[in-house]
């Protein structure tokens, strides 16, 4: 199949899986919906009253939509960091860069940044500065010489990581613990409704981030051949690293931003797309859009059902996904560079 | 005629040499390739070779003197545009190369549409001549680690060739072939040169392929260029004797009458 055929297919079946995963955590919850009453929603007859309309409108559908942005973000900005570094581990969480981000927004909560429209972009801004500052420093510390090598990159990561961590830590000292009620909540992954204005800027810089991975997607395969080699077929690699960088940094800054650091996403959907749809990041990141939004959809509807009517955080369920996998990559292919 | 590529007075020192160790750099290096011409560039290990196909496929940059392709600076040119006009055939692929021939020898093509998402029906045409050429084609849907190293290397000329540039770096072009396929390159070689005008720079350390395809040679040793001229010309000796440090027996080819070298073996 060639190149734009494959991405049509692939996009088509995955926006299948997608919407039903999305009907399917439209239904489940704590509170009972008859499927009818979202027919009646969706076709837009009611009259549907009362707690019915408001389970669905007011909380679960902005909750699918957030999950399934977040999701596609993280998978993407996963994907862009494995073809930046050539390095299937590299990832927002494992990379500290998630961590950055999160230290930029306590920041921005600390200094009093709420919950309107404005704020959630000063928000945003300053997820994206974190996420700049962490991911520089990773950079630096892990490149010796010649290339990234796999594992001094990873503990780069963790080192990272765990600094922000720790700072994000005595931030939390510092103020009056009342005034930080969900942070704990958040700094875990979650996905609480985010109301409609917010939404819509998350969905703007995501789709801001996707478009400068995707755009030059073509020049990202050729960075497998290494940076001289894509250097020679006529890849300008210096610009193109600086792109994907702050596209991939965008996209995992957005995500802290508004639903909080959830981890290992990057990780999982495009490793396993790439099993799927092979290595071609012209159809990769598309479908890593789609495909990860399954995944955290998938993870977030079993969050809040499996203990319901209490609710596990989704960044507990990714994690638990997460870590065996990262294991299983590390022993499989940790000597190889990629993709 | 504006030669394809022209050095003038090229200087260059790598930034951040291992301590200890001497800098290597190359000092002073002036030459051209003619369009159709065959140069061949030798020396011993650490010679300068393949630095000198980094700068001119403006991977490294020049501290001194400058480079001219067609008459133009490199520094001026843009990398898809150099890339349209200097192929390069790299010694091998990055390991773990995740794609498939088909796919690599199509990245040939980037230099010529960058901004393009999918490849176009054209471009595919012109790869699948490319992998006609070096007898690749049945190979294109097999990823590069399952290939044998001559087979990887003819993908990689290949992938040059789809470039349909006009002048070719070529870093030893043979290093892992074995006689039948050093044969069929030398062949493939001389017929792009013939009947396409391609010009070639080839760095070999095989002296006898490059005295047999070369109408010019350069002999470069520590950075420098120790002479320049027909094989006849630069295969003396006497010459190579001091370059490479070990005696020598410079004979001729029975068949073509070209020179070929031979290592006078010690202790006998």
């Amino acid at each position: 199949m060639t190149g734009p055929k494959k991405l049509l297919a692939v996009c088509a079946g995955l926006a299948l899986v997608l919407g039903l995963v999305a009907l399917l955590s439209l239904l489940v919850g704590s509170a009972r919906v008859a499927p009818g009453a979202i027919v009646d929603l969706v076709m837009g007859r009611g009259p549907v009253e009362g707690t019915e309309r408001v389970v669905i409108l007011g909380i679960r559908l902005p909750r699918i939509a957030a999950a399934a942005l977040a999701g596609g973000a993280l998978a993407v900005a996963g994907a862009g960091f494995q073809a930046l570094t050539r390095n299937p581990l590299a990832e927002p969480s494992i990379l500290g860069v998630s961590a950055g981000a999160a230290f930029g927004v306590v920041l921005a909560q600390i200094s009093g940044l709420g919950q309107g429209l404005v704020e959630a972009l000063g928000l945003t801004a300053f997820a994206f500065a974190g996420a700049l500052v962490a991911g520089v420093s990773v950079y630096v510390i892990a490149a010796t010489g010649r290339g990234l090598p796999v594992h001094t990159l990873l503990l780069a990561g963790v080192i990272v990581g765990i600094f922000f961590s720790a700072a994000i830590t005595v931030l939390i000292s510092l103020v009056d613990t009342n005034r930080l009620g969900g942070v704990i909540h958040w700094l875990l992954g979650n996905l609480a409704p985010i109301p409609a204005g917010a939404l819509g800027v998350f969905a703007a810089v995501t789709a801001l981030g996707v478009w400068l991975v995707l755009g030059k997607a073509r020049a990202l395969n050729l960075l497998a051949l290494g940076e001289e080699g894509a250097q020679e077929l006529g890849v300008d690699a210096e610009r193109l690293k600086r792109r994907i960088f702050a596209g991939s940094a965008l996209l995992t800054g957005a995500v802290v931003a508004f639903v909080g650091p959830i981890g290992f996403v990057g990780l999982i959907v495009p490793h396993a797309l790439r099993m799927l749809v092979g290595p071609d990041n012209r159809v990769l990141i598309p479908a890593a859009v789609l495909g990860g939004g399954v995944f955290l959809l998938a993870a977030d509807t079993l969050a809040r059902t499996v203990v319901a009517p209490a609710e596990l955080s989704v960044g507990v369920i990714t994690s638990f996904c997460g870590a065996p996998f990262f294991i299983y990559l590390l022993r499989s292919r940790a000597g190889r560079v990629m993709p | 005629m504006t030669p394809l590529v022209r050095l003038d007075g090229v200087g260059f020192a790598y930034p951040n040499a291992a301590p200890g160790r001497t800098r290597f750099e190359i000092r002073d290096l002036s030459f051209a390739v003619a369009p159709g011409e065959v140069l061949g560039l030798i020396g011993p290990n650490a010679a300068g070779k393949t630095t000198v196909i980094h700068l001119l496929s403006k991977v490294l940059t020049p501290s001194r003197g400058e480079i001219f392709v067609e008459g133009e600076p490199l520094r001026s040119l843009g990398r898809a545009e150099v890339a349209r006009r200097v192929a390069v055939v790299p010694q091998d692929v990055a390991p773990g190369f995740p794609y498939t021939v088909g796919e690599l020898v199509l990245m040939g093509r980037f230099a010529h549409a960058p901004g393009r998402f999918f490849e176009s029906a054209a471009d595919a045409r012109v790869a699948r001549e490319a992998m006609r050429l070096t007898g690749v084609e049945t190979l294109a849907g097999e990823t590069l680690g399952r290939l044998s190293g001559g087979e990887r290397q003819r993908v990689v000329l290949a992938r040059a060739l789809a470039q349909e540039p006009r002048l070719l770096l070529l870093d030893e072009p043979t290093a892992h072939m074995d006689l039948r396929y050093q044969a069929e390159c030398v062949g493939l070689l001389r017929r792009l040169n013939r009947e396409q005008g391609l010009g070639i720079l080839l760095v070999s350390h095989d002296l006898n392929m490059a005295a047999e395809l070369s109408d010019r040679l350069l002999l470069m040793s520590g950075g420098a260029a120790v002479t320049m001229g027909t094989p006849e010309e630069v295969l003396q000796e006497s010459t190579l004797e001091r370059v490479y440090g070990c005696r020598v027996v410079v004979d001729k080819h029975p068949a073509t009458r070209r020179p070929t070298v031979n290592v006078a073996w010690p202790d006998r």
